[in-house]
């Protein structure tokens, strides 16, 4: 792989940058693969990496049906935190963390970690109690996280509104300072060129249309260039995770909604770290360009259509100036939704499916981006030994069966 | 004003407008923009580029100008990153350049230019990755470099307002083509909605000399405007812009309404509009060329330069250079000759046509098959660079460069609606597929500029509009124009100059040519990879000056052909839109309901303390001088177990369940039995959803033969009523019964403690409140206190209590009434939080405080109450092995070894006094008190299997308070076997 | 913003409805005589349909009244609303 850095920026400029070789090759699928993964995402590709290196698994085929990062890796609005309740979800996302502060590094291609901290703020005293509870479970899990009062909060974001006349008022938040953003196309981007150099072969627009079993088990998959086969089948998809378990006979506890974001025009930097509220409900944070990057939750009603509705965008954009009336002047500069993939916990389902061979990693809901790397790094490993490895075992499909669900939403249920 | 023309425009000499701009005080005239007020005063340079920070000048006229952003104003009224093309310039404004440090003429950042050859597109993503964490370290430098505009410094003092419209046919853009259509549908009598872009319609015609009947055409359109604005089914909007299109014909725009009323007391309206029919007429945009150094101030698109001279009367150089591939810019050489430029024209096309023709005419140069292949000048173009067919190049001085690389049809509304686009090789540009039901683009944006066809066009897709509705259309037909200037005809595409020198596509983000050829060469192959690696088009123009012209080049490097490659999304906005428009009124007060409680205005005169529960404020501790909360919340617990407290619970839920099925309900929805309970009595019930998890809880009580009233807690009233009204509806439409939600509809006071019955016979009441006739846990009704009321002898805090309801509207008078008594009795009033702790020692939760969506009846130890005699909702789920496990959370009380240290709420409990590192939990802490009446602090919370572990010493572990050890006990501390609740 | 025909009230903005997910999952009518997996397939498992889907409406600021709709989820069309208890149109 060449090699990035200053110096070869240095040295590629007196060539008027000529040289430059492909970051990924443009491959043409071969006939069989040890594993194919489906879904040229993050997740897809994050995982073919650590197939490569940390498996040495390189006999591997990524099949994105458009361009890699086209789905949800390219359009989420980027935040990196691990400050999740329950233990099976911290160890995962903290996993993730983990590989995310050396990734710039591993893959030699700067991802732009930016670890600015994540405020998750409160406004009513059980939206305290519930933030005290998180937070010491982080830290006995060995996660950084400290519980702000209002004057905290303040001090971070001046311009928030803690006037007491606020209808709810800033009591305080969760403070994660590891947590942070990153540029979400260079997390496709980057890990397609580590896996391709390490041996994988990425074919784009290349589309799945069908999964081979033979006896219950996967032998390959039908795809818009023909039948490929492959000995293990990783499906790692957003938006369509149920459309391939429909092809492959069986059915996910999962539903697609549309997810909207939004950005400002650029403007010069004020917010310094990222700003979450469950209860006004919408979350921001300042990109390196300038632009507000702007979300809230789901729409309601399931959709596969990429875009949203106007009114969930109206609400989290009220619940925005609620909290920042200094923004009301500033101006929305684009919006567009993504979809997400449900499920009845709010957490993922990584591993075995009915079908041999045929494993999922799905169901990311509006969390996906953040889990980037360790979803690959899981993944990979159950790709790689069949079995899935203890920090995703709490994550099997199975769970919805025997009730052992890992429920991050429920802990921030408010009620009274 | 240097550049202003003697004579002509579309502006008012009589209202000179003072302006500043970076400090320096000018001139201009009402009808300016900022844009072109700054022209006329012979300033071109207006900022410097975002990444680069190169000299830049205005280039357009409209929405697609990518460098003359601007900040205007200050404080809290601050305006970031406007579009001087765009603003209409008012008296006293004050615009300053986004970048330039120390000055706009000299900036020192300049110096990225210097070493632009390291900076190639995506060169970020190569480099400042090392060592590990210094990212942060990089961004300090990166963050204030990059960015734009700044933020106000305060609250936005200006209003906004929301309003829905429907009408069946709405126009978008008030140019010839959209007022021609709405003319011939407001004829016929449809209801039509015209929304236009600029404070004046016309469009292209504000500029044109072209006529109808020897007139000028604007003044046919102008006529067009004055009767439409007399029809009373017609709706003008002008200075709207139509922002967004989506589902089922739904469009958003903003009003600009100070733009027209400047001291309106609104600053901008967001209309949500709904039609049946859309007619779009959003115009068409000139695009420039990628030609070296194309980007210097003095270098504009040729229709800017003919609008600023016909619309503005403003003549933006002396001695111009017009370059172009098509027929379009012959008419801003023509404008530039008449002004008294001196005018050379260089066209890229290999014949000489017809316009060379005539501009030779005129007495201007023209070289045929020439084109421009660099530029010169530090903060002005000074010369351009011609290089003919031969490879002979010239030097040309010039103090202006109009460019036409051709014209790109606005499609953006139609293709927000996933409207299809389809490649015009005439046009060398996209043009909407017409493949929307009820939806039409018309006018240049269909790719159509020839006037004549155009409005033709607009009239017919309004007759195909009108016929679609039931309308009859009447026989108007558009009028016959003398067009005098041309189009963008005989167009051969140019999209990129070889040349020595950066030739910029995207000017805002400094996006070159070299740099979509290296975002090719490194494998970024889609155009959607194009765009991001290169950022072309992410500006806050979004490309509509440079997405077509990049995805030509990209055709061209790749061999295919600009349809193949195809194109991005065209998402919304169109233009940027304030937030504070979109958000209306709908912050402060009215962001949510406020629910008060009809005794609320008494909580305030005593002082009280609130919180909110959901929407409600709830008096949470009533201090008296010199109190803390928890001396407050102490003396309110005594008061009541040893006397008589007073209790706002009106906002407990309430549904009332009227119906022969009502017991039926109960018993599907309730983990426990309905049908032996009596009327007249109450049962606490337990509610879980599917998953078997707890839901809500409350007492409902039995009011007659088919009639119950349900309670809930008060943040799940709105929640188990929208749940049962669902089971009801959708899976058991055959059970009779009636549900209505009562929670406002009544005031319900609770009185605690062992002289609580000596009160409610002091307050007067016909109910025989001896233990035999009303026993714990039943239900009267008669009067208290004169006012007809319900009374239910239940009790949250363990002690005897009655809970009074009465009609909302009697509330106030019944708790004025009791607090006559106040001195009498001792009565103390206490709030949620003595509420909290005397319920904590009694071991009763509270459902989303204790509970949070995972935790099943089996956890709290109310197995018990799980009838096995029949099903309900979620009973199944806990039948799973996980829910069955015998480690699982349970519900136990928590009492620190030392009485007086209070755990934390939130605290988690583990199995050592010195946690380090990772340390396993055992559980967490719910709620938690210093218990007053116990004389110790106590806790309720969950513990692995912590029912088989009452008697275990454990440690809550708190961030901040450290660890607190600790024995796990019983729940309920306090009168275990309920005597004080039952006394006789 | 979608408009959205209760069979009762007539067309209004989506703003005023809230939304029931599929339509047409029955309660098992005994519970207890199913395994965990049927159940969870009950509880959990939804078909997520890309294109026609059956679903289920509340009027909940209107009427109040519950009704289903078939809607594409990828267009957004709604093709009918009807009452809970009648045949789909």
């Amino acid at each position: 792989m060449q090699s990035y850095s200053i110096f070869s920026l240095a040295r590629h400029a007196l060539s008027g940058h000529k040289n430059w070789r492909p970051a990924w090759r443009a491959a043409t699928p071969r006939r069989r693969y040890k594993v194919i993964i489906v879904g040229g995402g993050g997740h897809g590709l994050a995982t073919a990496y650590y197939l490569a290196k940390v498996h040495g698994i390189t006999d591997v085929a990524v099949l994105e049906k458009g361009w890699i990062g086209g789905g949800n890796t390219g359009r989420n609005t980027t935040i990196v935190r691990s400050n999740y309740l329950w233990d099976g979800s911290a160890a995962l996302y903290e996993k993730s963390l983990k590989l995310w502060e050396g990734l710039s590094q591993d893959i030699n291609y700067n991802v732009m970690y930016s670890q600015r901290g994540v405020l998750n703020l409160g406004h009513n005293l059980q939206d305290m109690r519930d933030i005290r509870r998180r937070v010491n479970a982080n830290r006995l899990n060995g996660i950084d996280g400290e519980v702000l009062d209002t004057a905290g909060v303040k001090q971070r974001v001046p311009f928030i509104n803690t006037s007491a006349d606020a209808r709810y008022p800033v009591l305080g938040a969760s403070w994660q300072p590891r947590a942070g953003i990153a540029r979400h196309d260079a997390v496709a981007w980057g890990y397609a060129r580590a896996a391709d150099d390490l041996g994988v072969d990425i074919i784009e627009n290349c589309e799945v249309t069908g999964v081979r079993r033979e006896h219950g088990r996967v032998v390959g998959v039908d795809t818009t260039h023909g039948e490929i086969g492959a000995d293990r089948v990783g499906v790692v998809v957003a938006g369509h995770a149920g459309v391939l378990a429909d092809m492959a006979g069986f059915r996910l506890p999962l539903e697609s909604h549309p997810l909207q974001a939004l950005v400002s025009e650029p403007l010069k930097p004020m917010l310094d770290t990222v700003v979450m509220s469950n209860a006004v409900h919408v979350y921001v944070s300042q990109s390196d360009k300038g632009e507000l990057v702007i979300g809230a939750g789901i729409d309601a009603y399931n959709g596969y259509g990429n875009r949203g509705s106007f009114q969930t965008m109206e609400h989290f954009l009220t619940a925005l100036i609620e909290l920042y009336p200094i923004f009301s002047r500033l101006r929305m500069l684009r919006h567009w939704g993504g979809i997400v993939d449900t499920s009845p916990d709010a957490s993922p389902i990584i591993g075995k499916t009915p079908v041999d061979g045929l494993y999922f990693n799905v169901g990311w809901g509006t969390g996906g981006f953040k889990a980037t790397p360790g979803s690959g790094w899981v993944f990979a490993h159950t790709l790689a030994t069949g079995e899935p490895h203890s920090i995703n075992a709490p994550f099997s499909l199975e769970r919805f069966h025997s009730g052992a669900l890992v429920d991050e939403h429920g802990a921030a249920a408010v009620a009274h | 004003m240097k550049a202003r023309l003697p004579t002509g425009g579309r502006i008012d000499r009589d209202q000179p407008l003072q302006f500043r701009f970076n400090g320096q005080a000018l001139t201009g005239f009402a009808g300016d923009t900022l844009a072109s007020a700054l022209l006329a005063n012979g300033i071109h340079l207006v900022n410097r580029s975002v990444k680069l920070h190169r000299p830049r000048g205005i280039i357009g006229r409209g929405p697609e100008e990518p460098n003359a952003l601007l900040q205007l104003g200050e404080g809290a009224t601050a305006l970031a990153d406007q579009r001087a093309t765009q603003v209409v310039l008012r008296d006293g404004m004050q615009a300053r350049s986004i970048n330039g440090y120390p000055s706009l003429k000299f900036d020192l950042m300049a110096i990225f230019d210097r070493a632009a050859k390291l900076l190639p597109a995506g060169f970020y993503y190569k480099t400042f990755m090392g060592p590990t964490g210094w990212w942060e370290q990089y961004e300090k430098i990166i963050r204030p470099a990059s960015g734009m505009g700044r933020v106000p410094d305060g609250p936005d003092p200006d209003r906004y307002e929301k309003r829905d419209l429907h009408c069946p046919v709405v126009v978008v853009g008030g140019g010839p083509a959209g007022v021609m259509a709405t003319l011939v549908l407001a004829r016929a009598g449809v209801p039509v909605t015209l929304a236009h872009e600029q404070s004046q319609f016309g469009g292209g015609w504000l500029a044109s000399r072209s006529s109808i009947d020897g007139a000028p055409a604007q003044d046919w359109l102008e006529a067009a405007i004055v009767e439409l604005s007399q029809l009373e089914h017609v709706t003008l909007l002008p200075a709207t812009t139509v922002f967004g299109h989506y589902d089922q014909h739904f469009l958003g725009a903003v009003e600009r309404v100070s733009e027209i009323r400047p001291n309106a007391p609104l600053r901008e309206r967001f209309w949500k509009i709904r039609c049946q029919h859309l007619i779009l007429a959003a115009g068409a945009i000139e695009r420039s060329i990628a030609f070296a150094n194309n980007d210097r101030p003095g270098v504009m698109t040729a229709s800017a330069v003919h609008e600023y001279i016909e619309r503005y009367a403003v003549l933006p150089g002396r001695q111009a250079v017009v370059f172009t591939n098509n027929d379009a810019a012959y008419a801003t050489a023509h404008s530039l000759h008449r002004a008294g430029a001196q005018v050379e024209i260089v066209d890229s096309r290999a014949q000489s046509g017809e316009q060379a023709q005539l501009a030779r005419q005129a007495g201007m140069a023209v070289h045929i098959n020439t084109q421009v292949s660099n530029t010169q000048g530090r903060l002005r173009v000074r010369s351009v660079e011609l290089r003919h067919a031969d490879q002979r190049c010239e030097r040309l001085p010039c103090d202006l460069l109009a460019v036409s690389g051709g014209w790109n049809p606005s499609v953006h509304l139609h293709s927000h609606a996933r409207g299809s686009l389809q490649w015009d090789d005439a046009l060398a540009s996209f043009i909407p597929q017409q493949d929307l039901a009820g939806v039409e683009s018309i006018g240049a944006m269909a790719g159509v500029f020839d006037p004549n066809a155009a409005l033709a066009g607009a009239c017919e897709a309004a007759q195909r509009a009108a016929t679609a509705l039931g309308y009859a259309t009447d026989a108007t037909r558009a009028p016959v124009i003398n067009p005098a200037e041309p189009g963008p005809t005989g167009l051969q595409a140019l999209w990129r100059v070889a040349g020595r020198g950066p030739a910029f596509v995207d000017m805002q983000n400094d996006v070159k040519a070299s740099d979509i050829e290296l975002a090719l060469r490194e494998g970024y192959r889609s155009i959607e990879h194009v765009k991001r690696y290169s950022v072309l088009g992410f500006g806050t123009d979004q490309g509509k000056l440079g997405n077509i012209l990049g995805l030509g080049i990209v055709s061209e490097l790749v061999g295919m052909t600009p349809a193949q490659v195809g194109t991005t999304t065209y998402r919304p906005a169109w233009t940027p839109v304030t937030f504070g428009a979109l958000v209306g009124t709908e912050t402060g007060a009215l962001f949510d309901p406020i629910r008060y409680t009809p005794m609320h205005d008494w909580h305030v005169a005593r002082g009280a303390v609130f919180e909110d529960v959901g929407q409600w404020k709830r008096a949470r501790y009533y201090p008296r001088a010199g109190e803390d909360m928890d001396a407050a919340v102490a003396r309110e617990c005594l008061a009541t177990r040893d006397g008589v407290g007073v209790l706002d619970y009106s906002t407990l839920g309430k549904i009332d369940i009227q119906g022969p099925d009502a017991v039926t309900l109960l018993e599907r929805v309730m983990v426990n039995n309905w049908q032996k309970l009596g009327i007249g009595r109450c049962r606490y019930g337990l509610m879980l959803d599917e998953n078997g998890m707890v839901l809500d809880d409350g007492v409902t009580a039995r009011l007659g033969d088919q009639h119950y009233l349900m309670s809930t807690s008060t943040g799940g009233a709105a929640r188990v009523m929208a749940w049962l009204e669902q089971w009801l509806q959708t899976e058991w439409p055959d059970l009779d019964v009636r549900l209505t939600s009562a929670t406002d509809q009544y005031a319900t006071i609770s009185l605690a403690g062992p002289l609580s019955r000596a009160l409610m016979t002091d307050l007067g009441t016909d109910i025989d409140l001896s233990a035999s006739a009303f026993p714990f846990m039943s239900l009267q009704t008669g009067t208290v206190a004169g006012v007809a009321a319900r009374v239910q002898r239940v009790s949250f805090t363990g002690e005897l209590g009655f809970e009074i309801t009465v009609s909302a509207d009697y509330g106030a008078h019944l708790w004025e009434q009791i607090f006559l008594r106040e001195s009498a009795y001792a009565i103390t009033p206490y709030g949620t939080e003595a509420m909290h702790v005397m319920r904590a020692e009694k071991g009763f939760i509270i459902v989303g405080q204790d509970t949070d969506g995972s935790i099943s009846p089996l956890d709290l130890g109310m197995a018990g109450m799980v009838s096995a005699r029949k099903d309900c909702l979620g009973k199944r789920s806990l039948m799973r092995s996980e829910l069955q496990r015998d480690d699982r959370p349970q519900w136990v009380g928590l009492k620190p070894k030392a009485a007086d240290a209070v755990i934390a709420e939130g605290a988690q409990i583990i199995a050592t006094a010195t946690p380090q590192g990772e340390t396993p939990m055992h559980g967490w802490v719910t709620s938690s008190y210093f218990a007053p009446r116990l004389g110790y602090s106590f806790a309720l919370g969950f513990v692995n299997a912590g029912r088989t572990r009452h008697g275990e010493t454990l440690y809550a572990w708190d961030l901040d308070a450290g660890v607190i050890e600790l024995e796990v006990t019983d729940p309920i501390q306090y009168d275990i076997e309920g005597a004080r609740q039952n006394v006789e | 913003m979608l408009l959205i025909t209760c069979p009762w009230c007539g067309p209004r903005d989506e703003s005023e409805f809230s939304y029931g997910g599929e339509a047409d999952i029955v309660r098992p009518p005994e519970p207890e005589a199913i395994d965990d997996a049927a159940w969870a397939d009950y509880v959990f498992m939804r078909t997520n349909t890309r294109g026609l889907h059956r679903e289920q409406w509340v009027h909940a600021h209107g009427c109040r009244r519950w009704f289903k709709a078939e809607r594409d989820t990828v267009t957004y069309d709604i093709r009918a609303t009807w009452p809970m208890n009648e045949e789909a149109p």
